[in-house]
């Protein structure tokens, strides 16, 4: 069984909604409708040229083309995560906290399961391991820009009451002990809320694509209850570290606090 | 004549010594303060006054030394030197809910009637709190550690008169009893002439007058 195909024609009757959105948005002054369509060109350009990447990728499996695309992949998240940011850390961590924490979570958690959970072989195999990491890095990406720009703005907004937390004798981790725990909250929030709330009011989207390809709905759940625990623990742990790495930069050696210093708003 | 030496340097590293202080393109300061005594400083705002308060809280960076009772603040921690050397900001935050949450070692009952507060104190609620309560409150506050120097950043300013008096007799003991120190920051001068035993003005170019 295989699924309908969708022509041009189909496409761009569903795009009429869109339009549609973007003029009640420009008539009641909502001002969304630009970057409205501008995020639905990106999608539809975006996607095809991926499409394209990836029937030639999966046609041959070959572990340097797979990496390229990974690479990839982890860079467009880490300027992703750094552009969601309002309070930045100064320098290259601005980019390089939240792309190596997506690296060591999602990556690690990745190899994990293709290697010793679903036993493709080769481990690398395309086809598994692009959306794999796709639909990981698009979730850890999510909670992770939130928990960043939760702690960096909070630390900022805060900066004078951490200080007095400091003056009164409290170590850096203490000073901002409030704060991390809202952070790491913020982060993790959604996808807990996700699990939550799967099958009662969302069918999760890959899924509802291995139904839509005729696959058995007992297969598509075991792929999405597994997908649902790497996203979470690949979130947690990726949203811990990049707020450690933070935090790291917010104090220096003699736990004073260096915001003006290490960080700025964008 | 060896043993007056010994004396002598004994008598050295007693108190705050600090020694061609800079931060932030200011200094050098070079002054000690021994044991049981006050530091009155003044000076108009915007002379540094609390920015030199916060290098010697090791809040900012500084460079040139800084020690109390001979101990050198660059041997301990940031949070193990804070907890001796404490900064009283001229304005106090509170993160928690209630009063009781800002202590984790409770003053005795005797220091809250100090300064006229009951023991419920603790279940008060911070934005219930008028400005001068949360000021006697931030001294207590302060003291849970029993720093041996406090830097007092105005201490008294939003204070009424008859609170004046209680807060400048409750710090005064409190140094008496445990032989500390204070950098005492006032607008005050007939402040400084009651609580320290020196006063010093912070000039606009970031100099010290001694005043007396």
């Amino acid at each position: 069984m295989n699924v309908i195909p969708l022509g041009a024609f189909e496409l761009s009757l569903a795009s009429l909604l869109v339009l549609l959105l973007a003029w009640l948005s420009f008539r009641t002054r909502l001002e969304i409708e630009k970057p409205l369509l501008i995020a639905a060109l990106r999608t539809t350009v975006q996607l095809s040229l991926i499409g394209v990447v990836l029937n030639t990728v999966f046609a041959s499996v070959n572990f340097w083309l797979v990496m390229l695309v990974w690479v990839v992949m982890l860079t467009a998240a880490g300027y992703e995560v750094m552009a969601r940011q309002k309070v930045r850390v100064k320098g290259p961590g601005r980019f390089f906290i939240g792309a190596s924490s997506m690296l060591v979570s999602s990556f690690s958690i990745m190899v994990l399961i293709l290697a010793l959970v679903i036993k493709v072989e080769p481990w690398y195999s395309p086809r598994y391991a692009i959306p794999i990491l796709g639909m990981l890095l698009g979730n850890t990406m999510n909670g992770i820009a939130l928990a960043m720009n939760t702690f960096s703005s909070l630390a900022w907004n805060r900066r004078a009451m951490i200080e007095q937390r400091l003056a009164l004798g409290q170590t850096a981790i203490a000073a901002v002990e409030d704060i991390w725990r809202e952070s790491v909250r913020t982060g993790l929030i959604p996808i807990i809320n996700s699990m939550a709330a799967a099958g009662l009011v969302s069918l999760p989207g890959m899924m509802t694509g291995q139904i839509l390809a005729g696959n058995t709905a007992t297969d598509a759940v075991r792929y999405q209850i597994l997908i649902m625990f790497m996203i979470s623990s690949g979130t947690g742990f990726g949203v811990i570290l990049s707020l450690w790495l933070m935090r790291r930069r917010m104090f220096d050696g003699r736990s004073r606090l260096r915001m003006r210093d290490s960080f700025h708003v964008s | 004549m060896a043993k007056s030496n010994a004396d002598a340097s004994r008598i050295a590293m007693n108190g705050l010594i600090v020694d061609q202080l800079r931060f932030m393109h200011r200094g050098p300061y070079s002054f000690g303060i021994p044991s049981s005594s006050v530091f009155g400083l003044s000076g108009s705002s915007g002379s540094g006054k609390t920015l030199m308060l916060r290098a010697i809280s090791d809040l900012d960076p500084y460079t040139g030394r800084i020690s109390l009772n001979g101990i050198d603040c660059q041997s301990l921690s940031g949070p193990e030197w804070r907890q001796k050397v404490a900064w009283l900001p001229a304005e106090s935050l509170w993160w928690h809910e209630t009063v009781g949450a800002h202590f984790w070692k409770r003053p005795s009952l005797e220091w809250f009637n100090e300064l006229g507060f009951g023991e419920e104190v603790t279940q008060w609620e911070i934005s219930r709190l008028s400005t001068g309560e949360k000021q006697r409150l931030a001294i207590l506050r302060l003291l849970q550690h029993h720093p041996a120097a406090l830097l007092l950043d105005e201490p008294t300013a939003s204070l009424d008169k008859n609170n004046i008096a209680v807060v400048e007799k409750f710090i005064l003991k409190y140094l008496s009893d445990c032989q500390g120190l204070a950098v005492w920051v006032s607008h005050d001068s007939g402040q400084l002439d009651r609580v320290a035993a020196c006063h010093y003005a912070m000039q606009l170019d970031g100099s010290l007058r001694q005043l007396r």
